[in-house]
């Protein structure tokens, strides 16, 4: 007998939605620490770092988030380790992350005006002093719009891992849909819940970008 | 360790997997046409009288954009059949691929049109131009010009999203890869390097549009 989409179907959907919401914070933690270091790279200064970081961005830029997800989820298979299916997709997430975040605020950093890092430097700051007083502080607000746009991509690249085999929000409502067939009301359900997770932040990310064009025009 | 990489099984496959590339760049690029197709279609009505045409524009471009693409050609899959569209899994990919395009392209398009001041097309007409030519060189050229990175940039994330319609078993790379990779259990050589052939797409994709940009929208120099 085939059961039809109720409470119990429901539920499966949110508890997908749970890993699909843990999935999204674990990779967009580690892919701002680890791209604040790619940024910091990025713009160092000494040409061979920068000419390697802009490869790395390049490469994630330029293929699938899907095929960066298989070669992670096959290439930590084959190194022994026995991951969880929910570290290795984390591990692929948090590795684009990285590489779209340092770009971001690579840009970010390199639209701080110069004078702020040469009047930085000029007073004697060193670098550490000059980037964490100075310069970051302005270029987190100057990104910002661009940061929450690619989280919202980040929610939605999650799906992914529901063809890697893990069982989040996308690949829950795989499975209701089979089990229930009712495929139209669940991955209209499937993508509401996408929605409402999704276009608060476009929203918020788009509101401020208006405001910050308006505070550069005065 | 006990596992030897062979990418033997990937030079053998060649063949089926250049062919999976044009698969790809057929597909992205037939869903680039119908994105275009929807894009002005899009503005057209996005910016029409009637309040009601204009929030069905402003609700669609919302939707997919803030849902993931796996989950829109799921629904696709299942919803064209519904309407009397029974198509195979590459062509309901083409119009899942339009369909999201659309969605971006409207965006892309609006601001193109938003970019060229009432005052040009004045100007030339001012100037003694007729008609076709105001359109064809003070609107049209100039919003190309303003939008061809952005459009261009847009064309390269769908070739890249293209891989996501492998879920529905649709002709391209990452299907053929898939094929591959169940033949030969090489899971971790084919992904890999089906990667970079995605990246070698990318690259010529990029130096393809620039060498056009340089060709069709320099502004002459003499």
């Amino acid at each position: 007998m085939t059961p039809h989409f109720g409470l119990p179907e429901f539920g499966f959907l949110l508890r997908g939605l749970q890993w699909t919401v843990l999935l999204t914070l674990v990779a967009f933690a580690g892919g701002c620490t680890a791209g604040l270091a790619v940024a910091l790279m990025r713009t160092c200064g000494h040409k061979g770092v920068e000419w390697i970081t802009s490869v790395y961005i390049g490469i994630f830029q330029g293929t699938p988030l899907l095929l960066q997800l298989f070669v992670v989820y096959y290439g930590l298979a084959l190194t022994g380790l026995k991951l969880d299916a929910f570290v290795a997709v984390a591990i692929g997430f948090t590795v684009n992350a990285s590489a779209f975040l340092g770009e971001i605020w690579r840009g970010a950093i390199q639209a701080v005006p110069r004078g702020q890092s040469e009047a930085a430097m000029a007073l004697g700051l060193h670098y550490s002093s000059r980037m964490r007083d100075i310069v970051l502080p302005q270029a987190i607000r100057i990104s910002l719009p661009a940061t929450i746009g690619y989280l919202v991509q980040l929610i939605k690249g999650t799906s992914l891992a529901a063809i890697v085999g893990f069982i989040e929000l996308a690949r829950a409502g795989q499975i209701v849909s089979n089990q229930t067939y009712q495929p139209l009301l669940v991955f209209g359900v499937v993508g509401a819940m996408y929605f409402i997770l999704c276009w608060p932040l476009s929203w918020w990310g788009s509101r401020m970008e208006a405001r910050l064009a308006l505070a550069n025009q005065r | 360790m006990g596992y030897t990489l062979d990418f033997s099984v990937v030079w053998q496959a060649l063949p089926a997997l250049l062919w999976g590339c044009l698969g790809t760049l057929g597909l992205a690029l037939a869903g680039m046409t119908l994105a275009m197709i929807i894009g002005v279609a899009g503005v057209a009505a996005r910016d029409s009288k009637a309040a009601w045409l204009r929030a069905i524009v402003i609700g669609f471009v919302e939707i997919v954009r803030n849902t993931p693409f796996l989950v829109q050609i799921f629904f696709l899959f299942f919803a064209l059949p519904l309407i009397g569209l029974k198509l195979n899994p590459t062509a309901t990919a083409i119009i899942a691929l339009g369909v999201n395009g659309g969605a971006y392209a409207i965006e892309i398009i609006r601001g193109g049109v938003q970019s060229i001041h009432q005052g040009q097309v004045e100007a030339g007409y001012a100037l003694g131009l007729h008609k076709g030519h105001v359109f064809r060189f003070i609107v049209l050229k100039p919003a190309l010009r303003a939008i061809y990175p952005s459009l261009t940039g847009q064309f390269i994330m769908l070739t890249l999203t293209s891989s996501i319609c492998s879920a529905v078993s649709a002709y391209e790379l990452t299907s053929v890869a898939q094929r591959i990779e169940s033949d030969t259990f090489r899971s971790f050589e084919v992904y890999f390097s089906v990667t970079f052939l995605y990246l070698a797409i990318s690259w010529l994709l990029m130096l393809g549009f620039a060498v056009i940009s340089r060709r069709f929208f320099s502004y002459p120099t003499r």
